[in-house]
């Protein structure tokens, strides 16, 4: 096959550092020079152009669904409709419910209809209009309270719940002296990446399809695809192209069989770019919740039981909302120690966008609710909000609501007097750009009232609940003009997050080479799992570690009785004999399901924390917010590379900023309101404060390096932190995120 | 697509004469996101960037005249002492591309509810000039905004420049967004007081179809300072005059709930902004006064 332009290419720029040092990024230049080749740029000679017709009602029946006038039009080469799937119409990550082409209902706004191949993507768009589609109306499912109800249509064949997960944990009679009850909502954030959904399907003669795309995951990805062309996974060959941005949003297919099919039909490639309109709709969001939760301590403060029930929209399909689900429920007293936890968290579907992955998947929600929780708690019995948090904090050997017993550092209290003991930010400087509303020269002092507040968040890393969750990793080393060279081959996705220049450096540590060469990630190598859940630089820096290891091996059986550290093997003279190359299928180590009836289990492979002081400037009189600090500690383990781990908590407390105080996609009816980046607001420079950052380094010593997971703990615990320092600064409950002028102004 | 680039005024004029269907362009920063949407079809675009008579201001004693092109970020940069209050404007929005590409003729050819340039100079009772073959014209600026995203601009008309005087007294800003920069008014508010004339100016934005003045606040201030003799020697205004001028001001709005605010938050808004421009205003005023 020939090769698309702007395809990814090796990446070995010299990065002469190996674990633990601040390693530049190989792929950084060229990002910052606007060279990087994203999936958006890539280009064949000859190709097409893909477009989708999607359905405008939130629920509805087609009743009528004619492609004539669009094949009509000058320069379109194909229209699909779901008759046109050549294997089996549904997929979907964990259960299979979502058709590749709507063919008799549409469940929510959005929902591909048809797609057309033309050799314009103008001419392709304006096909698409030309597509007739009669609907005829239903009335949508949008209230996931009433999902479950026996009087609300049934959405799919078993009805609208997706799964329920009950926790169990002690005594659910107890009592308390002091209980705090309230409820709590969270609106609907995007991951709002900048590189829209995009991909090349190009067909190969013998029927067989490669796949160039921005994906988060491989390997599932072509087990989604293959059986929807009616191929077998061999013949759905697939290459990472540039990401531009997941954040979970690219865990589920999008526009990956679409492609496959125009090509295959047109035997043309076919490209498919989504607009930033069209990839709101063609993405999953984060889970809305509502939740209700009931704390009991003692007068001390010390937590007694936590009781909630927590209802996530997972919309019309069911994407991951069943891990989700289950996150919010082990994670959901959040990262204290109780023993009597009593927890209902279901998924339901409605006909709402679906919902699946983002960053915090689960534990973001419960978040939002335990720690305005706990505030409400120190209130209650007098103590201030850190006091709250140190006394209850969990700690190693504690155990977690699903009754998994902490057997790692889990530095609660050391946290949280972490953040507290960090300078505070100077008073208002009167400088605009330091007041709410910034530039906009809303105020200049007037009504501005300062808060404080703290939150700590819990997340689980890697897979859980016993899911066979590996990384495979190839290491070749070899001579190449004289020099030893290590190129190291994973299908592991770089997403932005560093992980390219990650694995370099493991190399470099346990081989001592000096070049390393990454390979682009494709198909041609085993599954490295999914670039989420904060789980790349454990499993698959695990694999890679563990290859190289094997891979040192191999080389010493070259030379029998070699005894010195791996930084002075005489590679040279070892690789005379020709090249090393060996692959792993690394794993972490096991986990349980949840016992199906209390919820406990050992289900998580290694949990993380992090702690927010949020301190914010708030305009009493406009509602309007500015977040002057946010300040953060987290455990990470080891800080494979120092600089990413703090490019990695700045960017997650970016996103918990945004969820605090703008960013939700606003869904009416079923329909979204504000498709766009003019109205769906992610926070700018001007609304995120310069950070300071404490790294805290406690090995898990069941982990590779001792490493922890850090891309999600910082978006889960800063979310809570600002909204408790608006509350602070206002006095008043803010139940609901994100927190709007309205909700702060009584408007 | 059909791109047509004159060089000269008269040259730009006849284009569009000859083909209504010319979208004109300037900045593009309006004109691309259309038809990137695909919501602007156009038979062509009408490149005015080249047209030296629309790229420059001038000052005629008291007058400026602001060519139709000049940008964003030259009006922060050379105009700030002129037009604060329109600088004021500019400083807010988008972000420093958006500044050096947009410009107050292309926020004018927009005609958007929420143009930032709007509310300065409705305060400022500017005049908007424009131009065909058939003719050249003056638009006072409260006459220029007839609907939502329309204005009193005839299909072969181009606009050339608006005419404003000379900031006569404190010239004020505020806009209110749900982030603090690069962000569309939820509510925005502009406001003049012209101590010679004796009269107080006003612009509301993002609250009614069309950009508007607040006549009433308007008239019911310039009443207050005048009758309290203040205008030269501005002594604090009671609690209560200021306090009825932002009533007033919200009362002229009609805003709508909408996807980025909903009319009670916007009414409020705009009581709170006029209060507090009308402070900084004053402040100023008195600073002048001692001055
Ligand atoms: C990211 C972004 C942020 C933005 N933020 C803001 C903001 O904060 N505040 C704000 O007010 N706007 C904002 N805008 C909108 C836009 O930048 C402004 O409206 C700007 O003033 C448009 O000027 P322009 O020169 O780019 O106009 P263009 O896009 O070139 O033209 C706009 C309209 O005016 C017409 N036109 C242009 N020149 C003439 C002329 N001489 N005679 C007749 N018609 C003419 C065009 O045909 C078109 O209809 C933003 C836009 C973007 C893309």
């Amino acid at each position: 096959m020939t090769v698309p332009t702007r395809a990814p290419d090796r990446l070995s720029s010299p990065i002469s550092a190996g674990v633990g040092e601040s390693a530049v990024r190989p792929d950084g230049t060229l990002k910052v020079t606007g060279e990087f080749a994203y999936s958006s740029d890539l280009w064949m000679d000859g190709m097409l152009w893909g477009a989708t017709l999607r359905s405008p009602h939130a629920y509805a029946r087609i009743v009528h669904l004619d492609t004539t006038r669009a094949l009509a039009a000058t320069g379109v080469f194909a229209v699909l409709t779901h008759e046109d799937v050549p294997g089996r119409n549904a997929y979907g990550l964990e259960h299979k419910d979502q058709p590749v082409l709507a063919s008799d209902v549409v469940r929510y706004q959005g929902e591909p209809v048809a797609i057309v191949a033309a050799d314009h993507p103008q001419t392709a768009r304006r096909a698409v209009a030309l597509i007739d589609v009669e609907y005829d109306l239903l009335d949508p499912v949008v209230d996931p309270s009433t999902a479950l109800d026996e009087a609300t249509p049934r959405l799919h064949p078993d009805g609208n719940l997706v799964r329920h997960v009950r926790i169990r944990k002690g005594n659910d009679a107890v009592q308390a002296d002091v209980v705090v009850t309230a409820d709590y909502e969270v609106g609907m954030q995007d991951q709002a990446f900048l590189g829209p959904e995009s991909g090349l399907a190009v067909p190969a003669e013998d029927g067989s399809v490669d796949l160039f795309v921005a994906t988060q995951w491989l390997h599932v990805d072509r087990g989604q695809i293959a059986p929807a062309l009616g191929l077998d996974e061999d013949q759905v060959r697939i290459t990472l192209s540039g990401v531009g941005g997941a954040f979970g949003a690219r865990e589920d297919l999008s526009m990956q069989v679409h492609a496959c099919m125009l090509a295959l039909r047109t035997r043309r490639p076919v490209k498919v770019v989504y607009s930033r309109e069209e990839s709101f709709f063609g993405h999953v969001h984060r889970h809305p919740a509502r939740m209700h939760y009931e704390h009991g301590a003692d007068r001390d403060g010390r937590l007694v039981y936590v009781k909630a029930e927590i209802i996530l929209d997972g919309g019309a399909y069911a994407s991951s909302t069943p891990a989700v689900v289950a996150n919010a429920a082990t994670l959901g007293s959040g990262p204290y120690a109780v023993d009597n936890v009593t927890i209902d968290s279901y998924g339901v579907y409605t006909n709402n966008p679906p919902c699946g992955a983002m960053r915090g998947f689960g534990a973001v929600q419960a978040a939002f609710g335990y720690e305005s929780q706990m505030d409400r708690l120190a209130e209650a019995v007098g103590i201030d909000p850190v006091e709250i948090r140190v006394r209850n904090g969990l700690a190693e050997g504690g155990t977690t609501a699903a009754g998994q017993v902490i057997d790692s550092a889990a530095p609660v209290a050391e946290l949280v007097r972490w953040v507290h003991d960090l300078p505070m930010p100077p008073p208002s400087s009167g400088d605009l750009r330091s007041m709410p509303g910034g530039v906009s020269n809303s105020t200049h002092g007037e009504g501005v009232v300062r808060g404080v507040g703290y939150g700590v968040g819990i997340k689980n890393i890697c897979f859980s609940e016993g899911f066979d969750d590996y990384s495979t990793a190839r290491v070749r080393l070899e001579l190449v003009a004289g020099e030893p060279v290590a190129s190291v081959h994973t299908s592991a996705v770089e997403v932005g997050q560093g992980l390219v220049t990650l694995l370099a450096q493991i190399a470099r540590t346990e081989l001592g080479v000096q070049q390393v060469t990454i390979e682009p990630a494709d198909t041609s190598v085993g599954s490295a799992g999914s670039t989420s859940a904060s789980r790349q630089t454990y499993v698959t820096g695990g694999a890679v570690q563990a290859v190289c290891q094997q891979v040192r091996k191999r080389l010493l059986e070259r030379r029998p009785g070699y005894v010195g550290s791996p930084g002075d093997m005489p590679l040279r003279e070892l690789l005379v004999d020709g090249p090393v190359e060996e692959t792993v299928e690394w794993r972490h180590r096991p986990t349980t399901p949840l016992d199906p009836e209390t919820g406990q289990g050992s289900p998580h492979v290694q949990l993380a924390f992090a702690a927010h002081r949020a301190v914010v400037d708030v305009d009493t009189e406009l509602g309007l917010v500015k977040v002057v600090a946010l300040d953060c500690a987290q455990d990470v383990g080891r800080a494979m590379n120092p600089q990413a781990v703090v490019g990695q908590i700045h960017g997650g407390s970016a996103q918990g900023l945004g969820l605090a105080v703008m960013e939700e996609i606003q869904v009416v009816d079923g329909l979204l309101r504000n498709p766009s980046f003019t109205d769906y607001l992610i926070p700018t420079i001007l609304d995120m404060p310069p950070m300071q950052v404490e790294v805290l380094e406690l090995a898990d010593p069941h982990a590779p390096y001792g490493l922890r997971g850090v891309g999600e703990p910082p978006t889960i615990s800063s979310t809570p932190a600002i909204v408790a320092a608006i509350r602070a600064a206002t006095g008043l409950e803010l139940t609901r995120i994100p927190v709007r002028p309205e909700h702060l102004t009584g408007t | 697509m059909q791109m047509v680039r004159p060089t000269t005024w008269p040259a730009a004029l006849d284009a569009i004469a000859a083909e209504p269907g010319l979208l004109p362009i300037s900045g593009g920063t309006d004109v691309m996101v259309d038809v990137n949407f695909d919501r602007e079809r156009p038979t062509g675009l009408l490149d005015l960037t080249r047209v030296p008579e629309l790229a420059d201001w001038s000052r005629d004693g008291d007058l400026l005249r602001v060519g139709a092109n000049v940008t964003y970020a030259r009006i922060i940069d050379e105009l700030a002492a002129l037009l604060p209050g329109l600088a004021m404007a500019s400083r807010t929005v988008g972000s420093p591309q958006i500044r050096n590409r947009g410009t107050v003729g292309g926020n004018l050819g927009s005609a958007s509810p929420a143009g930032d340039a709007h509310p300065p100079l409705l305060a400022g009772l500017a005049e908007v000039e424009v131009e065909s073959v058939r003719g050249s014209r003056r638009i006072p600026i409260d006459e220029f905004f007839v609907g939502v995203k329309r204005s009193d601009l005839a299909p072969d008309e181009l606009i050339a420049a608006f005419h404003a005087p000379v900031a006569p007294g404190p010239q004020q800003f505020a806009k209110i967004g749900t982030r603090n920069a690069m962000v569309i008014a939820v509510a925005s508010f502009a406001i003049e007081l012209d101590g010679a004339a004796h009269r107080v100016g006003t612009g509301i934005g993002s609250a009614a179809a069309t950009p508007r003045r607040a006549a009433d606040a308007e008239t019911f201030l310039a009443g207050e300072i005048t009758e309290r003799a203040a205008w030269d020697s501005p002594t604090p205004l009671p609690d209560a005059v200021v306090q009825r001028f932002g009533e007033l001001v919200a009362a002229a709005a009609s805003p709508i709930d909408d996807v980025r605010g909903t009319a009670a938050y916007r009414r409020r808004a705009l009581s709170v902004l006029a209060r507090r421009t009308l402070g900084w205003c004053w402040a100023d005023l008195d600073g002048r006064q001692c001055a």
